[in-house]
Formats: structure tokens, C-alpha cells, sequence
């Protein structure tokens, strides 16, 4: 066990935990963040993506203690109201079908449009492809990511 | 018409569903005048109106949405019937999941694709009940004839007098008059709500990340379960030993249950993979999964046992074969067993005499493998067993069905279950099978704690209940001018075959012979979206693919022409499908994909089917880049009647399209003596967002009929009408599931 500060949605949590714990444990089970999804836990669904300093990353594949200097962002912080330009998209669009992944898929979108404000089909299908949705939502992700980028235009 | 269901496939996925039993019983039997909330939420009255709608002195208003939501959207859908006939501002009402409470909601079931096709009638009648007793109650206090008045927006209005009440203020008034039996409904042309899209009444909830989900539910106290399962079909539990599992940090306790207590006679829905399990409980999900690794566990084989399951009132002993089980010697034994005397399904006319003189024979033979449900989110349960209540947070497709298996393996009666119906990460059929709760009620009893209990992706697919694995073959006679003299099909399956007897194209020739057998095995299989339709479609609509192509026809022309035959002069009495709805999405999707005019360089397959009371056509065209084919775009469409989400249901569609080019190309579970060999995400295959289409063209037969099924009708044609594309794009035709196999073979 260790004591570990973590920064996550700006704000500092203390936690005492095994050092090897998965990030996306610690969210779910220790600060109750439970937005981020498990899925896999081996990095093939995306279920689970927050940002390390503004970058995608899934969190079942990064050791707690790799995680504690850093900047974390989960869904939870991703905007104060649920109102960051890619939910607005994903809301306007009804992208959901059952949703378990769509927080995953955000925050994955969301990562990459700070990379590349305007995405070709191209881009997006690149970067999303590690994000898996299985009732197949991926043609109004793939709008709605397009969506967002224009919704940040203005 | 839409009611031609074939009855064993009714039987596996929708048995409570049959519209009589439903739309005869009164929705409204236990109207309670007031239900007091909590003093934690502000004592606050609601009035019950007809169990489905809860109205507060202030107008506010709020609908219970009755059955179990799992991304096909009923929980928007349901409470549009409702909200359409009660007449109030969809935008200004709350909808809720109702909990587990079958006397109050009738039918708590998703699955067969029946949840609107069902509700249909009774929650508009629920809907128009309410309204009714507020304009009766607005009438008695006015003292005007009922006539008079008109409901709009939760109000009603008197126009001669110019005076108003809301729903609200007659709410309590309302809630104690008689509650009339017939309410007259809407004529479909004054529908105003139904047939406009309306927005996930979750959306904001799913894109914020709030908790909505088993796997989300937290307690104060709560602990942590994993079960360990046998790493083998086939294989048992013979000895464990935990001592160093047990020292591990944050481990509360380390035990062994019998999930169904022997001699339990299971129902339907009562399929579990393993029954004698070791558990894990302990403080956290990462402290458990540590400790279970130290557990050390002696596996034995099983030996042949038998079980008797009662499935919908049919009574059958099912033999459970010892055996360690491999996906090659599967598919050897049902190569031979295709070459052996099979069941009967289905004569017409003289088959045998028709093949015996035939000029020509075609002859193909389709295989799939079998399929694990790969839910987003993997299998949980929340349950706390105390002296007062046995509490549940589940995500269970058949809440209806539970309660006989609570009963009798957890000891609880049945007035002390709670169950709380959480939005379900993906279903498919997979959360159709309880096991869970009965597993998550045991560790909880025996923890004396709140208990949640996780499957990781690993024990989901290997401890699943998956598609089984099939093969059908196809043969057509051809006289010396290329007509079809006679149909045989002759299908099997490990542990069932998939042919639908009654299905086009019989009903289309004279000669037909439907055949199956069946092999049994220890592998657990059920309900998987369009059980047994998902495989038959594809063969059956590659199958007259390569039959037009033989005697020089086009696809749809041929499928047309068949299917006109089949109207005019049916043989045969029990065809289960509507050949003019059939002809229908045919016609409208060579239309929408202007079929007669295909752009260079893409190539293209159609398919169409039947099930679960609708149609589904789709075009798929693909292209060739850099020596690969690509799925470029598909033309939809669907005949489910009237549709009451457009966008939502555009959705469900889209969904079920690219579901199916995924299972089409990629899916496939293997076993190695009795082993799952593909374990996790990385080792699965599952369509991604570069493999899935750029667009999806999706319409809808507007046709006024009342609605039927929509979740599973689409997905069982996309198979055949990939494959058909596959074929103009390589020149190859592909037999065996998955496609990419046969596809990256060398010729």
C-alpha cells in the first residue's frame, strides 16, 4: 500500500492504495468517478479513456502511481454541465444506444479534437478505432464528432 | 397478419409476450389513490393514475416506463404512448424506470423485439384511462358534461366558459373515480407525439457519466465478489484451497456456492453455464481480483447428467454430455451428420421425385460458429438478502421471470424481492439469463453484506451463454429450362439447428423438404438478437443469391418473382410470412438504392427477411481499395408499422447493420478441448469504426399497420447481403462464418 495525491477534475485526492492498482480502479472503487467504464481492463475497448494532460489514455492500463504528478480528466470533468461541445454533438445527434461506452468514446473525441480541431473521416476513424461500441453507434459518433468540431468554430 | 410468430422461436425469446393474455387484463387493477414519498425527498403527494403516471399537485408529472432498457430506447419509446394519449408536454414531464413490480406493470420482458409491439395498446389505454378520469373529474367539479371538455398540455379546458384546470389540482379528485374499462384511443391520423422523434430521455445522463449502470451501483459497506468458474466446458469443481487467497489485502472471505440447489426444475430462462463456483469477496475490485489468482483449484471432468427444465410449460429432461469439446471435431461431427437421416420439418409435394429428374442440382453448404454476447458492459449484480427484503440492482432483460429462481435457490419469499432495473449495458439476449442475481443473492447471504458481484471480460466470455454454432445446407432442382422444380434444406446445429420450417422460401415451390437434427453438448447456449434467424438468413438469402445468378436473373427480380408466386398460390397452410410485406421492402429498397443504376466501381448484394413480425431489406455496396473490399454504404429498410421514434429507431437499424457486418466478417468463438481460446477484447475480433460504413441509408414502409418488431428484424439479412456484395467485389463466395477467413484465403 502507498500513499498516493492524485489530481484528477482539478481537484487533489488522497488515497491509500496498492501502488499497482489500475488507474481506472482507483476512479471507480476509491473516488467513486464512476463515469469511466470498465470493459476490458487489457486496453482494447476504450471503455475506460480519461486525458493525462490533455491525452487520451485508458485508464486500466496505467499503474496508479504513474498517475500521481499528472493532470487526470474523467468524464465527470470534462465540462462543469455536461456541456462541452462534443456531449452537446453526442446529445444533439442521440448517439446512444445503450451508452456504457459513450463516455469512453468522449472523451476520446474530445481528446482528439484538441489535437485536430477539424478531423477528416479519416482522422476520426484513426483515432477512434480504439474505442469499441458494440450495439454500433459509430456512424453518429463519427457525425457528431464532425459536429462538435463546428459547434468549437463558433 | 403480423402475428405469424413460428412458435419455438416465440417460445426461446418471447413466451410471456402473446397478445392475448396481455391485452385482456386490466392495466389498472391496482390503483392506488396516493403513494407518500419519502420526508428525504420533501414529502412530497404524488397521485397514482393507472400505475404508469404520477401527477403532484403542482402539475408536476411523471412516467414509469415499464420494461427493462438496454440501448434499444423503450425507455423513451414506452412512455410516448402514454405521454400521446394523456395528452401533456413531453418536453415538461419526467420519465422514470419503474422497479421490478410485475402485479403494477404486467410485463417487465425485453426481448423477441415485443416491448412496443405489446404495449402497443395497453399503454395508450393507460394514457387514455388517466385522461378520462381527469376530464370526468374536471367535469364533475365544473358541472358540465365531459363532452364539453378537451385536454391539452395537462390541462383540461372548458372553451365555452374560457376556464382551465391542470392535471395537477384534479389529480386527487381523478384518482378516486371509477376507472373505466374501455377508454377510446386516438385515430392514427390525431397521433401528435408518436411518429416524431424525441431524444434519449437519458442522453444527458449517459454523456455526463452519471451512474446509470449495475456496474456503477455503490454502497456504504458494500463489498466486492468474482466468482472462479472451471477454465473448461466440461469440467468441474473437484477441491480448492484459499489459505494464501485469504491473507491477501482487503479479502474478506473465500468460499464455494452451488448456484441452483440440486433437483431445481429450471425454467426457460434458468441457463447457467456452471453451477458449482468459488467465490472472492473482499473490500475492492482491484484486491479481489489479486487474491483470486492465489486461490488453487482441482478441476475434475463431469460426468453425463440430465436436468429437467420446464420451458414455458412444456417439460423436457435435457442431457448435459460429458466431454471436452473442440470447434474442429464440431465441425467434423456436423459435416457427417449432414450426410445422415435428419428430422422431417416440413414436406410439400414430391421432393425426392423432383431431385431424381432434375436437369441440374445446386448444392451449398453454410457454417457459423458459435458467438459470445460481448455486452459493453460485462455481466454484475448488486444484492443485499437482510431479514426484511432480499434488494437487487440488476440488469436483467426478464425481471417477469426471475422470481420462481429467487424463490426457490435464494430461500426468499416472494413479497421480499426488490429489484431495482438498471440501465443495461448492451443485452442481446446475454442478460436474458439471471444466473447472476441468484450468484450475487448467495454471496450476499452468506457475507451477510451488500455485495456486488463483477464478471471481468475474461469470465464473460468464457462463462457465457452464446450463440450456438450451426450449418444449414441448401439445394435447388433445375429442370432443363433453368426453373426450380424443388427445394431441400437441411439444416443442424451444436446444441440446435436453426432452420425456420414455415419461413420463405417455402410457400414459393411446389417440392419442398425442410430437415434438422440436433447435437447435444455441454456448452451453454440461448437467446442471441434474432436467435437462429441471425444464422438461417444468411445462408437462405446467399443461398438464392447463387441461385439467380444460375439462371440468369436479377437478385431482387428473382426474390420478387418467388414471393409473388408465394401471394398468389401459397403452398402449403402455414407460411409464416406476409408476402406482400415482403414484396414491399424489396421494392422500396431497390428504389432507395436505385438499384438499376449502380456507379462504377461499386458492387453490390441485396438481402431481405423476416422475423419478429417485420421486414428488413438491406443493399450493401463495396468497393475495391487496394485489392481489399470495403463496405462503403448501405440501403435500409424496414416494415415494422407504425414507427414511434423515427430517429431512435433509425438508430436501432443503423446499429443492428453494423453489428451484422461485424459478426459477418470477424465473429467467431472457438474452443479447444472445452477451452474458450479467445479470452478478452485483444483476442476477439469486434468491428471497429474503420471497418464500419460511412453512411447507413435507413427508411421505413409506411404503412399505418400497428407497430411490430424493430430490435432484431434488421440484423439477421445484413449477413446474406454482405456475403452477396463480397461476391460481385471478389468474385468469391463465402460460405463459412466469419467472412475474413475465406475472404484471406489464397485461391
Amino acid at each position: 500500500m502507498a500513499k498516493l495525491n492524485l489530481k484528477v477534475n482539478h481537484k487533489t485526492y488522497s488515497v491509500d492504495v496498492d501502488p499497482a492498482t489500475p488507474l481506472l480502479w482507483v476512479l471507480r472503487d476509491h473516488l467513486h468517478l464512476v463515469g469511466t467504464k470498465f470493459g476490458c481492463a487489457v486496453g482494447a475497448c476504450g471503455a475506460c479513456t480519461v486525458h493525462m494532460n490533455g491525452m487520451a489514455l485508458k485508464s486500466c492500463q496505467l499503474p496508479v502511481s504513474a498517475a500521481a504528478t499528472q493532470e487526470i480528466t474523467t468524464i465527470e470533468g470534462l465540462s462543469e454541465n455536461g456541456d462541452h461541445p462534443v456531449q452537446k454533438a453526442w446529445l444533439d445527434i442521440d448517439v446512444a444506444q445503450c451508452g456504457y461506452c459513450q463516455t469512453g468514446q468522449i472523451m476520446a473525441a474530445a481528446a482528439l479534437l484538441k489535437q485536430k480541431p477539424n478531423p477528416t473521416d479519416a482522422d476520426i476513424d484513426n483515432f477512434m478505432s480504439g474505442n469499441i461500441c458494440r450495439c454500433g453507434t459509430y456512424i453518429r459518433i463519427r457525425e457528431a464528432i464532425h459536429s462538435a468540431a463546428n459547434l468549437s468554430k463558433k | 397478419m403480423e402475428n405469424k410468430t413460428s412458435r419455438r422461436s416465440f417460445l426461446k425469446v418471447s413466451s410471456i409476450s402473446g397478445g392475448g393474455m396481455l391485452l385482456g387484463f386490466s392495466w389498472l387493477a391496482s390503483l392506488k389513490p396516493t403513494e407518500v414519498m419519502g420526508a428525504a425527498t420533501g414529502a412530497k403527494d404524488w397521485v397514482e393514475l393507472t400505475g404508469f403516471i404520477k401527477i403532484m399537485a403542482d402539475n408536476q408529472i411523471k412516467i414509469l416506463s415499464p420494461n427493462p432498457e438496454f440501448g434499444q430506447n423503450v425507455m423513451t419509446s414506452l412512455p410516448m404512448l402514454i405521454a400521446e394519449e394523456l395528452e401533456v408536454d413531453w418536453k415538461k414531464i419526467t420519465i422514470e424506470m419503474g422497479d421490478y413490480d410485475t402485479p403494477r406493470f404486467k410485463r417487465q420482458f425485453t426481448g423477441g423485439s415485443q416491448s412496443i409491439r405489446a404495449a402497443w395498446e395497453p399503454l395508450r389505454k393507460a394514457g387514455a384511462t388517466a385522461k378520462w378520469m381527469l376530464l370526468q373529474a374536471a367535469a364533475n367539479q365544473w358541472n358540465v358534461p365531459v363532452a364539453e371538455l378537451m385536454a391539452s398540455n395537462g390541462t383540461v379546458i372548458h372553451k365555452s366558459s374560457n376556464r382551465t384546470l391542470t392535471y395537477g389540482a384534479l389529480a386527487e379528485a381523478a384518482a378516486k373515480l371509477p376507472v373505466p374499462t374501455n377508454p377510446v384511443l386516438k385515430k392514427s391520423s390525431e397521433l401528435s407525439l408518436v411518429g416524431k422523434s424525441q431524444k434519449n430521455v437519458e442522453g444527458s445522463k449517459i454523456v455526463s457519466g452519471k451512474s446509470l449502470f449495475t456496474m456503477d451501483y455503490q454502497v456504504e459497506g458494500m463489498l466486492i465478489a468474482m466468482a472462479i468458474h472451471p477454465p473448461a466446458f466440461g469440467m468441474q469443481l473437484k477441491s480448492f484451497d484459499a489459505t494464501e487467497a485469504k491473507k491477501m489485502p482487503g479479502i474478506k472471505d473465500v468460499f464455494d456456492i452451488e448456484v441452483y440447489k440440486k433437483d431445481y426444475e429450471r425454467a426457460g430462462f434458468d441457463t447457467r453455464s456452471f453451477n458449482h463456483l468459488i467465490v472472492v469477496v473482499g473490500n475492492s475490485t482491484w484486491e479481489v481480483i489479486n487474491a483470486r489468482k492465489k486461490v488453487l483449484a482441482q478441476w475434475e471432468p463431469i460426468v453425463e447428467s440430465k436436468e429437467m427444465v420446464n420451458s414455458f410449460g412444456r417439460k423436457k429432461e435435457e442431457t448435459i454430455p460429458a466431454g471436452l469439446e473442440s470447434s474442429d471435431k464440431h465441425m467434423q461431427k456436423m459435416l457427417e451428420l449432414q450426410g445422415q437421416k435428419a428430422k422431417v420439418l416440413r414436406k410439400d409435394g414430391d421432393p425426392e421425385a423432383a431431385f431424381a429428374s432434375a436437369k441440374k442440382v445446386i448444392e451449398k453448404t453454410y457454417s457459423a460458429p458459435f458467438l459470445p454476447h460481448n455486452t459493453m458492459e460485462p455481466i454484475s449484480c448488486f444484492a443485499h438478502i437482510t431479514e426484511e427484503k432480499a434488494f437487487f440492482v440488476a440488469p436483467i432483460q426478464i425481471p417477469d421471470m426471475m422470481k420462481q429462481n429467487i424463490v426457490a435457490n435464494l430461500d426468499v419469499p416472494a413479497d421480499k424481492i426488490e429489484m431495482k432495473l438498471a440501465r443495461m449495458g448492451g443485452g442481446f439476449g446475454r442478460r436474458a439469463y439471471g444466473h447472476y442475481i441468484i450468484e450475487a443473492g448467495l454471496i450476499s447471504k452468506k457475507m451477510k453484506a451488500p455485495v456486488k458481484l463483477i464478471y471481468t471480460r475474461e469470465d464473460d466470455m468464457t462463462n457465457g451463454v452464446y450463440r450456438p454454432a450451426y450449418i444449414v445446407t441448401y439445394k435447388a432442382a433445375l429442370d432443363a429450362n433453368n426453373n426450380i422444380t424443388a427445394i431441400h434444406i437441411k439444416g443442424g446445429g451444436i446444441p440446435e439447428h436453426a432452420v425456420h420450417e414455415n419461413r420463405f422460401p417455402a410457400g414459393a415451390f411446389e417440392n419442398y423438404l425442410a430437415e434438422g437434427w440436433e447435437l447435444p453438448s455441454n456448452i451453454t447456449i440461448g437467446a442471441f438478437r434474432a436467435p437462429r434467424s441471425n444464422f438461417i438468413a444468411s445462408a437462405e438469402q446467399s443461398f438464392l443469391d447463387e441461385l439467380a445468378q444460375a439462371i440468369g436473373k436479377d437478385p431482387i427480380d428473382f426474390r420478387l418473382e418467388l414471393l409473388k408466386k408465394a401471394k398468389a398460390n401459397p403452398v402449403g397452410k402455414n407460411n409464416e410470412y406476409d408476402a406482400a410485406r415482403y414484396m414491399g421492402v424489396l421494392e422500396l429498397v431497390k428504389e432507395k438504392s436505385k438499384w438499376a443504376t449502380t456507379p462504377k466501381g461499386t458492387h453490390r448484394g441485396v438481402a431481405a427477411y423476416f422475423c419478429h413480425n417485420s421486414y428488413a431489406a438491406h443493399v450493401v455496396d463495396v468497393s475495391m481499395k487496394n485489392g481489399q473490399p470495403v463496405i462503403d454504404q448501405v440501403v435500409s429498410v424496414l416494415d415494422c408499422g407504425i414507427v414511434v421514434n423515427p430517429d431512435a429507431a433509425k438508430n436501432m437499424v443503423e446499429g443492428a447493420v453494423v453489428d451484422g457486418i461485424g459478426k459477418s466478417l470477424f465473429g467467431g468463438l472457438k474452443f479447444d478441448k472445452g477451452v474458450v481460446t479467445q479470452q478478452n477484447l485483444n483476442q476477439y475480433r469486434m468491428i471497429r469504426m474503420k471497418e464500419a460504413p460511412k453512411k447507413i441509408d435507413v427508411h421505413f414502409v409506411q404503412n399505418g399497420i400497428d407497430p411490430t418488431g424493430l430490435g432484431e428484424p434488421p440484423f439477421p439479412p445484413i449477413f446474406a447481403a454482405v456475403a452477396n456484395a463480397l461476391y460481385k467485389a471478389t468474385g468469391k463466395r463465402v460460405y463459412q462464418q466469419p467472412f475474413i477467413n475465406e475472404l484471406n484465403k489464397k485461391t
